[in-house]
């Protein structure tokens, strides 16, 4: 700001003055309330105030900084002195004397005091009104000094000269009431300065001292207040304590005063006992104003629409603004209309007004609706906010009133706005957390959720078939029996022989084998040479001979089916028996296997005419013919499912383990079929032979086996006649096994190739699935944020 | 955070402008009145039939080498404005949009106050509180 050079006195005295206005103890800012009170005491005109606070710059900045504060009272020097106001008069005009306040230097001291004791009065800020410092004979001050009379009748004297009724004539009458009114009222507000309403209607001249000297300078809105000497009654508490202090410098109307003093003292008394709530309503304040309520809207519990609120109070003929800012006050929820609760708090302060008293930035807590039970009355010091300025007096009161800070009226608009912030800001960032969840997200199970889509179904493919070939064939090569190795030998050969379908059947079961995750429809199966059946009654033929256990390789396959099959083919050799008899307990999850091993088993010859003609899972079953019966009922279920020949790439995994199905179903068969260990040997070969028809030779020797070795499990006493057809088929295949050996290698390596190509093939089908996930992820990563783009236009 | 704040009405006059406390108040009356013009722009330029999809924050209307200058406009073409320092970096553009959302409710309020006639300059107190805690932190 302009510099400003003090003298020492000049210094002192002004920071006393700074001190006493400084009632928050800012030390920076002085509540304005204070200072306009004190430029009154200066007894400087109105427009000269104004000007003054124009001058030292608090007009721009909204608030009284020590600087503004010190060059506005240098220029009250020097407007006091008869200088033409002027910044630069501010430290040209030399030799000033010190503003002289009508608040003369010992009252500052004792203003300290009284401010501090009357705030804690609370509601002394209106009882102590005191009649303030005449000062000039100005005919308004006549008036002032009646309402001083009535502490609380009148509020300010500012503007005694109401645009509205001359405030000589309405003040006489209601201060009268009113005094009445408060002795006779029962506790509480007996400080009330709002009598009954009803007079208030004509106190005009009182709503007009209300506004402060800051709404009156700041705001511009009403005319400024002739007097000069009047402190304002904007702050209740501060001026309460001005003007208990005043008395001493009243000049006129000492038995104004006097009277006043007593009032006042009684008051006072009344005050310091109680520390009620100037806001608060009298019942009979209330009953009045459910009256007039009624008057408008009959329903208590309704609403008054906005409109007809307006030309209620309109009556009151308050200011627009004034009125404007009462309905801002009173509309609590901000819907337009006023219930109860709100028309008598907007009524309540609109008589407020009329009294004079200033409106407070903030819904005082006893007239908030009732939505929270307050009985904390501590801070009535939020009134002396009433400033109308918006400067730093608009923090007062919060600062004042920190007990009450959520009943502040500002509180559901602060939790609006902080709603609003909360809102935008949590959009913006929910945005982007989703958009980064959703990355996050992406790479997590997909990837195994889509590898697995692969197993089930199936039609066996060529590929697959061979590589269950392969695998059996490596199994084969594993186990010492020879029959088994036999088998994968003459798997290969079938497979070659056979059609697509079977190769792929075989292939697939192959490949069920490896993938055994996959083939989530009969984990079991996997675990047993089941699978092999399943593949088996796929189309394909049982290349993979089930004698050699399922590529047991893979660590995906955890399964011990492998094993099993180890076990299984190790045994079938020797005890093929011991072998079934180990087979069934292999496959536990499937009872039902078992079960239907015996359906299956009784209708070998329709499931075996289907397993020859549509499975193609070769049936090593020679190997095997201890496979658990259970085998064969899923060489039937597989048959029936594999019936689809789906030779697509994607199925292939699904084909194995159909395949594989249909390969240890059959094989199982067999095996069940062969109870007699030597007779299902021997049924093999006859099957084999009798098989022989069979389209498919591969299939049909394991088929030819296995149906043989079904007859011979229905007839005991077929097999006995089958023995020696069966041990023949034994001797023969046996011969074979030793062939096989030397196949053996082949065979494996046979096998290995056509498991390296499943391999290959699924890896290829995993890597491409990898890659449409990737895409539809990103897809919908896009997605999202146009989605998120276009969001913006439906908050707003 | 915000130097100066108006609100402009839908004919183009001013229904409540107020700056922070610098010596030029009359320079950022200028600029208000000049950012009008880009406002008019981007509001045309959006066309008629995206009326309902426009967006109300309009965003940097243009920037000066001190002042940062933002519009906003209701759907009944009352628009804000908003000078700010550009000195002040931190002002995201999400800091700006919440300063205007509220600017809008605190406007609303004002209207839905019965006593306030449209085309009335704003004088609510209660509206220049919210203003002046937007502005204030300057000083």
């Amino acid at each position: 700001m302009e510099g400003l050079t003090l003298s020492d006195a000049e210094q002192k005295y002004y920071s006393d003055l700074f001190s006493y206005c400084d009632i928050e103890s800012t030390k920076k800012v002085v509540v304005n309330g204070r200072v306009l009170e004190l430029f009154r005491a200066a007894q400087l005109p109105n427009d000269v105030v104004l000007q003054i606070m124009e001058l030292c710059g608090a007009t721009r900045l909204g608030y009284f900084g020590r600087s503004q504060f010190y060059i506005a009272l240098k220029l009250v020097a020097v407007a006091q002195s008869g200088f033409p106001l002027r910044v630069e008069s501010i430290n040209t005009v030399k030799d000033l004397p010190l503003p002289r306040f009508v608040a003369s230097k010992n009252e500052q001291e004792s203003r300290h005091a009284a401010s501090y004791s009357s705030d804690s009065e609370n509601q002394g800020s209106y009882s102590g009104v005191i009649p303030p410092p005449p000062g000039r004979g100005q005919v308004k001050k006549g008036s002032i000094s009646h309402d001083t009379v009535q502490p609380r009748a009148s509020a300010d004297q500012q503007e005694p000269a109401s645009p509205i009724v001359s405030p000589q004539q309405s003040p006489p009458t209601s201060p009268h009431t009113w005094r009445k009114h408060n002795r006779h009222s029962s506790g509480g507000n007996s400080e009330r300065p709002l009598a009954g309403p009803g007079p208030f209607w004509s106190p005009f001249g009182e709503a007009q001292s209300g506004s402060s000297a800051g709404d009156a300078v700041w705001s511009g809105h009403s005319p400024p207040p002739p007097q000069e000497n009047w402190v304002s009654f904007a702050d209740t508490p501060p001026t309460s304590s001005l003007l208990t202090m005043h008395p001493a410098s009243v000049q006129d109307q000492t038995t104004v005063r006097t009277v006043a003093s007593a009032t006042t003292a009684n008051e006072i008394r009344r005050q310091s006992s109680s520390y009620d709530d100037p806001w608060k309503i009298t019942d009979e304040q209330r009953q009045y104003y459910i009256n007039q309520f009624k008057t408008i809207q009959p329903d208590l519990n309704g609403f008054i629409p906005g409109s007809a609120a307006k030309e209620f109070f309109t009556k009151s003929k308050l200011p627009i603004l004034e009125l404007s800012h009462i309905w801002e006050l009173s509309d609590f929820d901000k819907d337009g209309a006023l219930t109860l609760d709100e028309f008598c708090a907007a009524f309540h302060l609109v008589v407020a007004r009329k009294n004079g008293y200033d409106l407070p930035e903030k819904l005082p807590e006893s007239l908030m609706p009732k939505l929270i039970d307050l009985e904390d009355a501590a801070d009535v010091g939020d009134q002396p906010g009433e400033v109308g300025y918006s400067g730093s007096p608009a923090e007062a009161p919060p600062s004042k009133s920190p007990s009450m800070p959520s009943l502040n009226q500002t509180w559901p608009e602060l939790n609006q706005s902080s709603e609003q912030w909360e809102t935008f800001s949590e959009r913006s960032s929910s945005s982007q957390t989703l958009t980064q969840f959703d990355s996050n997200i992406a790479p997590a199970d997909p990837d195994t959720a889509i590898v697995h889509p692969v197993p089930i179904r199936m039609t066996p493919s060529k590929i697959h078939m061979q590589e269950m070939e392969l695998k059996r064939t490596s199994s084969d090569h594993t186990n010492p029996t020879s029959p088994l190795l036999v088998k994968p030998s003459d798997l290969s050969e079938e497979n070659k022989i056979n059609s697509a379908v079977k190769f792929a059947s075989g292939n697939t079961v192959a490949d069920g084998y490896s993938s055994s995750d996959s083939f989530t429809s009969d984990p079991e199966q996997i675990g047993s040479n089941v699978t092999r059946q399943r593949s088996h009654s796929g189309t394909s033929p049982d290349n993979t001979a089930p004698p050699p256990p399922p590529p047991r390789p893979q660590p995906s396959h955890s399964r011990s089916s492998s094993l099993d099959m180890n076990r299984t083919f190790t045994v079938t050799t020797g005890q093929q028996q011991a072998g079934v008899v180990a087979q069934p307990p292999a496959v536990p999850p499937r009872p039902q296997p078992s079960q239907a091993s015996g359906p299956v088993v009784h209708r070998p010859v329709d499931a075996d005419g289907l397993m020859t003609h549509t499975s193609t899972s070769p049936q090593q079953i020679p190997e095997q013919p201890n496979f658990a019966d259970f085998s064969q009922f899923e060489v039937l279920a597989a048959s029936n499912v594999n019936e689809e020949q789906d030779n697509e790439a994607e199925k292939h995994a699904e084909v194995l383990p159909v395949e594989k199905a249909s390969d240890p179903a059959s094989s199982l068969r067999v095996a069940k079929a062969d109870s007699k260990t030597e007779e299902k040997a021997a049924a093999s070969v006859p099957a084999n032979v009798s098989k022989g028809t069979a389209p498919l030779a591969p299939p049909p020797k394991p088929v030819r086996r296995r149906l043989k070795s079904e007859d011979e499990l229905r007839p005991d006493v077929d097999e006995h006649t089958q023995k020696t057809g069966v041990l023949a088929a034994v001797l023969a295949s046996q011969p074979s096994i030793p062939r096989s050996v030397g196949k053996d290698k082949k065979a494996i390596q046979a096998s290995i190739r056509r498991n390296k190509e499943t391999n290959t093939v699924l890896a290829r089908l995993n890597s491409e699935l990898q890659q449409q996930l990737k895409d539809v992820l990103e897809e919908r990563i896009s997605l999202e944020v146009q989605l998120e783009q276009l969001r913006p236009f439906s908050h707003l | 955070m915000a130097v100066c704040i108006a609100v402009i009405a839908k004919e183009n006059y001013p229904l409540y402008i107020r700056s922070t406390p610098m010596e030029n108040e009359l320079k950022f009356h200028y600029m208000v009145h000049t950012s009008l013009d880009v406002v008019d722009e981007k509001i045309s330029a959006m066309g008629k039939a995206l009326v309902d999809q426009r967006e109300l924050y309009l965003g940097l209307l243009y920037p000066t080498e001190d002042y940062k200058v933002y519009g906003y406009v209701t759907n009944s073409k009352v628009k804000f404005v908003m000078v700010v320092d550009s000195s002040n970096t931190a002002l995201r553009d999400n800091e700006i949009r919440s300063m205007f959302r509220k600017l809008h409710n605190s406007y609303t309020d004002v209207m839905c106050n019965p006593f306030y006639n449209p085309g009335d300059r704003i004088q609510s107190r209660v509206f220049d509180n919210m203003v002046t805690s937007m502005m204030i932190q300057v000083c």
